[in-house]
């Protein structure tokens, strides 16, 4: 099997128009492949992420992740451009879906591409990505512990996170759920209350709760990374993009 | 969880960052995950001039236990300084 593949930075349109950087993984060979889009945590576009990005194009996927900080910080290191974004307010929801519509959009125009495009999002990320899924015509989305989906902010929270539970109808593709049982945000409660919101809207999703995994168990660099619930919350996403993206 | 939750405050004084040393005109202060402590959260500061790009920036990243006894020895150093001079 031929397994070569690369990654690099390029530039592509995001929301109003802007150009702005995003890092692209992909395998070489004929294809046709099926895309993700990559969601950076709200630490920044780090390498972290990037190796996620390369991850899925090892996994034979077109791995497209823009850096939502391009405008405020552009060159900076990750850290630098996360602190700076975040002095100026964050990455408002409306700017996050026309930067991820923008990355699905390369990636559906790429010679190679089979036309469809998943969105994944770990932490911020993960609420970011069901935003998207809710937002754009998508077809497989995946959420890693996104807080704020549902739930009432605490006090002082910024307006721009608000919950979004109630775009739960408009939700465009099968979604997945990879949570930890130890995590409060979001909460085992909270993870029951968006499955049941998702029921009743009759939208296909998979929700699996790891014991002993908290928030960020897939982070391989820091406390949080629990290896059994990362490994088999792997198997999952290539189980789930397998039946809704590959081919 | 990321907290999203962010003090912004206005300061005068300067830093010391990877450049040398540079005029600080903002800090903001938030609890949420770090990028380097090895804790799953952090109290972070930045100490920051916007005007002079994203670089200029000091970060320290802190436990909850040590930034609270940051807290109360600033605190302290400040009502110690003899009358006239804060």
């Amino acid at each position: 099997m031929y397994d070569a593949m690369m990654a690099e930075t390029i530039s592509i349109t995001g929301h109003g128009g802007d150009q702005i950087e995003a890092y692209l993984a992909r395998p070489l060979g004929p294809g046709p492949f099926g895309s993700v889009v990559v969601i950076h945590h709200m630490p920044g576009y780090d390498a972290g992420t990037k190796e996620i990005a390369r991850t899925f194009a090892v996994h034979g996927y077109l791995a497209l992740c823009p850096n939502l900080y391009t405008r405020e910080a552009p060159g900076a290191s990750p850290d630098d451009a996360a602190a700076a974004a975040r002095a100026q307010g964050g990455v408002p929801d409306e700017r996050l879906v026309g930067d991820v519509g923008g990355a699905a959009a390369y990636l559906r125009a790429m010679p190679v591409s089979n036309g469809k495009v998943g969105v994944i999002g770990y932490c911020s990320g993960g609420r970011q990505s069901f935003l998207a899924a809710c937002s754009l015509p998508l077809d497989a989305a995946v959420d890693c512990y996104g807080a704020f989906v549902v739930g009432t902010p605490p006090e002082g929270m910024p307006l721009k996170v608000g919950p979004i539970v109630h775009l739960a109808k408009d939700l465009s593709c099968p979604l997945l759920g990879l949570f930890g049982d130890d995590d409060q945000y979001p909460s085992p409660d909270q993870v029951a209350e968006l499955d049941k919101a998702l029921t009743d809207a009759g939208k296909e999703h998979e929700f699996h709760s790891y014991a002993g995994a908290g928030h960020a168990f897939f982070a391989v660099n820091r406390p949080a990374y629990r290896p059994e619930a990362a490994m088999d919350g792997w198997q999952k996403i290539w189980d789930f993009y397998g039946r809704h993206l590959a081919g | 969880m990321c907290t999203y939750l962010t003090e912004n405050v206005g300061v005068e004084g300067s830093g010391k960052g990877t450049a040398g040393w540079f005029a600080l005109s903002q800090a903001t202060v938030y609890f949420d995950h770090p990028q380097h402590a090895p804790a799953e959260h952090t109290l972070n500061i930045d100490f920051l001039n916007p005007e002079q790009g994203p670089a200029a920036r000091v970060a320290v990243e802190l436990t909850a236990a040590s930034a609270r006894a940051l807290a109360a020895a600033i605190e302290s150093a400040l009502a110690a300084a003899p009358p006239g001079l804060t």
